[in-house]
């Protein structure tokens, strides 16, 4: 079993999570899901990989990119994975700002 | 011991030493999140000892776990992880309550109970009707999935027989 390339930070029942995952879909993108505490302060794992304790948070092994919040993510993943050149959006990306 | 009979269990037909340990996918948790993970992940990268144990909360397995960590079982070159019908948020619980956050240990998730049914090791609980959980046992399992160990609960209730247990874990460690 190999692993996917794209992680994906998320909290159950978190529908900003859920967004980026029927985008995740939409591409038909092989991803692994890790599921975190639902208290902020107990999420060192993500703040170690993103800066950032929100979530989603996407590690994306195909590009190197890491990236916080929903609205990013998806615009990210659209640019990269969608009708769009990806090539040259996956480099945009990595330095379309985080977000709040 | 106590001076009565314990319930006796019925035999198990459960995998034996020298059986293939059946592969099942279920969240592992740890001390920070929990992700599918495969039982042949594990033991793609080295022997596992795995302990099926009573739900987290009930006595037996605050007394397992309790054991294990001071055995430093997880110090051997093994991957330790428990298994229980319990959620990944009560493995968190008790992950924290038991003092494992900063050791080796990791915990099966599986609320269906279908690993237990893999293994024919299903306990139906009396008195809390439509839960089952897997009978107390205790498995080492090679990097091929060759049960090299195998204990399984004859009685209800039970606890692992731990000085075999750990031998077993020092024998493939």
């Amino acid at each position: 079993m190999s692993e996917p390339a794209i992680t994906l930070y998320r909290l159950q029942a978190c529908p900003y999570c859920e967004r980026v995952v029927r985008k995740l879909h939409e591409y038909d993108l092989a991803y692994r899901s890790r599921f975190v505490e639902p208290m902020h302060s107990d999420r060192d794992v993500v703040k170690r990989h993103s800066g950032v304790r929100t979530v989603p948070v996407i590690v994306d092994g195909h590009t190197g990119v890491t990236m916080a919040e929903s609205a990013n993510i998806v615009e990210y993943l659209d640019a990269t994975y969608g009708e769009a050149d990806a090539a040259s959006a996956a480099a945009d990306a990595t330095v379309a700002g985080e977000g709040s | 011991m106590v001076e009565f009979d314990v319930v006796e269990l019925d035999e198990a037909a459960h995998p034996e030493e020298g059986d293939m340990a059946p592969d099942f996918t279920r969240p592992l948790v740890n001390d920070e999140y929990w992700a599918d993970v495969a039982l042949s992940e594990l033991t793609g990268e080295g022997p596992v000892a795995l302990v099926f144990h009573p739900m987290d909360g009930a006595f037996p397995a605050t007394y397992i776990w309790n054991e294990l960590r001071d055995r430093d079982l997880d110090a051997h070159d093994v991957t330790v992880v428990g298994l229980s019908i319990s959620s990944p948020y009560e493995h968190k619980t008790l992950i924290d309550e038991r003092g494992l956050a900063d050791r080796d240990v990791r915990f099966f998730s599986d609320p269906a109970n279908g690993v237990a049914a893999e293994y024919g090791i299903v306990n139906d609980l009396d008195g809390m009707t439509g839960i089952s959980e897997p009978r107390p046992a205790t498995f080492v399992v090679d990097e091929d999935r060759t049960v090299e160990y195998a204990w399984v609960a004859s009685e209800w209730p039970a606890f692992p027989e731990y000085d075999e247990f750990e031998a077993a874990v020092e024998r493939v460690a």
